[in-house]
């Protein structure tokens, strides 16, 4: 006990000030994509032809990046001469609709909020159970970070739970695997209505690396009807905790606005 | 054949030979082989099928391959026979290839003759259209995890079933326990529900690919770069050329920063395990901390796209390098003080020793590698032993532990996050000049490469035979749960049920990583 304590103090406060403040992410973090159609070259396809799961595409000159199937390898910018495709160090990067994932000259993906029965049901306290169905156990340990006391969770009232009978919501991880998906389906039967559906990482949106592949799924999507889609290859947990605040509308004010 | 050394083919970590100079032996000889380098001290790191001719044909032959790890020496023994539809098991004397054999029937409907426990590993078709080792019903769906499960029959015996949806945010998997009362029995261990056919998508990759790179990052994700180096190293083998000295330096800071976090979040895991929440609290953020590090390396928290073949994707410029090692400085303090506080306290120590013992005898018979065989005081280490290129730690170095129990399994990582710490700060502060990659020439045809890398949960292999084009024709990943997973179900013997978290978390063993 007497040992513990000098350790405890030594160890010091580490939960970080978000929402209040942004997080500050590492120089090289690949978050969100800005695409300037003006620096194009015509008939240019290099970043089409440097991602092998065709995230990106050029339409009548207009490139668009869909982020459900990008894992942020940054191939497309390095493709790239013309400075056309860049990656910032952006994280918010969550949408409750599939569509609104793919980013455009301009756009960006937005989350809105739950609507008014499911935010009064959902907005101060929120059960998630997770179900890993073919991740690869970088999503789940960046969702279980969420949980140390560094982003504490709990202080905005969602936690994880044990059981799908607790559960206001599951997060899916992973293209869902063949064997997974009977597993997956019975999680999500046993929990009681309304309830959400989070599809977290590029495997659980679109597939990820394994999309097309005759063992899994290529996402969630197909299975179950999705609430929120959080992009990475794993999302930072200030991506998620970002996507799963929006949703509850829990955003200061500010923060939403400068998002626009 | 004029004798047996004739067919003696051996090769260092990040070896290539022509498969010409691999003939395919009799079975006899090969099982001899096999069994006699066992009983001398061998391993075996990897056993596996490749169709012939490839792919897939129903009528095709199987060629078997072995790689054989004798650490002693340092060397690689490869073998190779040729079966077909059936094969004399070895498992009943040689018990750590069991699970290769029920892998190679499994995945070519081949069928391993006299196998004790011949039963699917993953649950998933075999990749021969038609063949199925146990003759099940095509049209049938498999259930994966309905395998005839050993059971204990008595008075008072009961059966726990757990799985494949655990309470938590983990890996599904299904335990099932023959208990009686509070005591375990035996636990069989049924996985595959993560299965995801990383090996056959590997077919045919290229070596510049995104795909291939992101495949082998995310075998298991909590070990990008132990795979992704392993994968590096097999490309580079196979195209002749290694590494710039620098890349393989940068590697090696992101080999340790791996460990570094694995093995502080499983120290905190045994914490919480049982109930010491300061380290618990503490060890969950420094876990993060390192995590941080690795994305001021590369951008991202897991290492994606720092390991490439060829080299790595960042280099650690004098602005970085600074950036890394003030951080370093602060968070190795914060890591002591947390492993210090927990090791200090005699009821955490009370709860750790003498739990889920396993001896060294049962260690070495099953092939346990890394954290689990270190703890069991078995002296191995890739690093030492298999060093892929001039980077080598020195055998005394290698962190034992004598006890085999939860204690020791915590000590062994405990002494390696010691070595980490002080292995990043050199290697980072020593930094060879140069380049970080180097473009690969094309792939020899007709070859096999082989490649070793001491992951933070132990020996992690690739192997990568080409065809005549120099295609990959099979790429075999064996991660060291593959060998681990047994270690714990015998650990479990005679233990109460209540002590299965803790002991599962000593091990902490990759579901992905097994299921592919």
């Amino acid at each position: 006990m007497l040992k513990i304590i000098p350790e405890r103090l030594r160890q010091g406060h580490r939960t970080g000030p978000y929402p209040k403040k942004d997080p500050v992410l590492p120089e090289r973090f690949q978050g969100l994509p800005v695409l300037d159609p003006a620096l194009c070259r015509e008939g240019c396809r290099s970043c089409v032809q440097a991602c092998p799961y065709d995230a990106i595409t050029v339409d009548a000159g207009t490139p668009a990046l869909d982020l459900g199937k990008c894992t942020f390898c940054g191939g497309c910018a390095a493709a790239c001469e013309d400075g056309a495709v860049t990656f910032t160090r952006d994280w918010r990067l969550a949408s409750r609709t599939r569509e609104g994932l793919v980013v455009r000259p301009g756009e960006r993906p937005r989350v809105e909020a739950l609507d008014r029965r499911l935010k009064k049901m959902f907005g101060r306290s929120l059960k998630l159970r997770q179900v890993s169905a073919g991740g690869c156990n970088a999503c789940e340990a960046d969702l279980n970070v969420l949980s140390t006391l560094v982003f504490d969770l709990g202080r905005f009232g969602i936690q994880f739970v044990a059981s799908p009978r607790h559960a206001d919501g599951i997060v899916v991880t992973g293209p869902v695997t063949a064997h997974m998906q009977s597993a997956l389906l019975d999680t999500w039967a046993a929990m009681p209505q309304p309830r959400l559906v989070i599809a977290s990482g590029a495997c659980a949106i679109g597939g990820g690396p394994f999309r097309g592949s005759p063992e899994t799924n290529s996402g969630v999507g197909d299975l179950l009807p999705v609430d929120l889609y959080i992009p990475g290859c794993p999302p930072h947990p200030y991506t998620v905790l970002d996507g799963l605040l929006g949703m509850l509308d829990r955003l200061p004010a500010q923060r939403r606005r400068s998002a626009d | 054949m004029t004798g047996h050394d004739v067919d003696r083919v051996v090769v260092r970590n990040g070896g290539c030979v022509p498969l010409a100079s691999l003939p395919p032996v009799p079975w006899s000889v090969f099982a001899d082989a096999m069994l006699g380098d066992v009983a001398a001290g061998a391993r075996v790191a990897a056993y596996f099928g490749t169709p012939v001719p490839a792919p897939f044909a129903p009528d095709a032959m199987l060629d078997l391959f072995a790689v054989l790890a004798r650490d002693d020496l340092g060397e690689l023994r490869l073998l190779r026979t040729r079966v077909g539809e059936r094969f004399p098991s070895l498992a009943s004397r040689c018990p750590q290839v069991q699970m290769f054999e029920r892998e190679i029937g499994e995945q070519y409907g081949v069928v391993a003759e006299g196998h004790p426990w011949f039963k699917p590993v993953r649950g998933h078709r075999s990749w021969r259209d038609g063949a199925d080792a146990w003759g099940r019903n095509p049209d049938v769906p498999l259930v994966p995890g309905e395998i005839d499960y050993y059971r204990v029959e008595g008075d008072e015996v009961h059966e726990v079933a757990v799985g494949p949806v655990h309470a938590g945010i983990i890996e599904p998997g299904h335990f099932r326990f023959q208990c009686h009362g509070e005591t375990v029995l035996h636990l069989e261990i049924a996985l595959g529900y993560q299965h995801r056919g990383v090996e056959r998508m590997m077919t045919g990759s290229d070596a510049d690919g995104t795909r291939a790179r992101q495949l082998v990052e995310t075998v298991a994700g909590d070990t990008t770069i132990g795979h992704a180096t392993a994968h590096a190293l097999v490309r580079e083998a196979l195209a002749g050329v290694a590494a710039p000295a620098r890349a393989a330096a940068l590697r090696s800071v992101a080999l340790e920063l791996e460990r570094l976090a694995n093995h502080v979040g499983d120290i905190g895991g045994l914490a919480t395990d049982v109930g010491f929440l300061p380290t618990s609290a503490f060890c969950g953020r420094i876990r993060g901390d390192y995590l941080n590090v690795t994305a001021e390396l590369c951008g991202n928290r897991f290492g994606r796209g720092m390991v490439r073949p060829g080299g790595v994707g960042f280099d650690a410029e004098p602005a970085v390098r600074e950036r890394i090692l003030k951080r370093m400085a602060a968070i190795d303090r914060d890591t002591r003080g947390a492993i210090r506080l927990f090791f200090g306290t005699p009821s955490v120590l009370a709860r750790l020793e003498g739990t889920g013992v396993l001896t060294p005898a049962t260690a070495r018979e099953l092939g346990l590698v890394g954290v689990a065989a270190r703890a069991c005081g078995l002296a191995m280490d890739t690093r030492a032993q298999h060093p892929p290129r001039g980077e080598a730690i020195g055998v005394d170095q290698i962190a034992v532990a004598p006890d085999g129990d939860v204690h020791a399994r915590g000590r062994v990582r405990q002494r390696e996050i010691e070595s980490s710490l002080a292995r990043v700060k050199e290697t980072l502060a020593g930094l060879p000049a140069g380049t970080i990659h180097t473009p690969l020439p094309a792939a020899a045809a007709g070859s096999l490469a082989v490649a070793l890398v001491e992951g933070w949960r132990g020996e992690i292999v690739h192997v990568a035979v080409t065809d005549a084009g120099g295609d990959i024709a099979r790429y075999k990943i064996v991660d060291p749960s593959f060998h681990n997973w047994s270690g714990l179900a015998m650990a479990l013997r005679g233990e109460q049920i209540s002590d299965f978290p803790l002991i599962n978390k000593s091990f902490n063993l990759s579901y992905c990583g097994f299921d592919l």
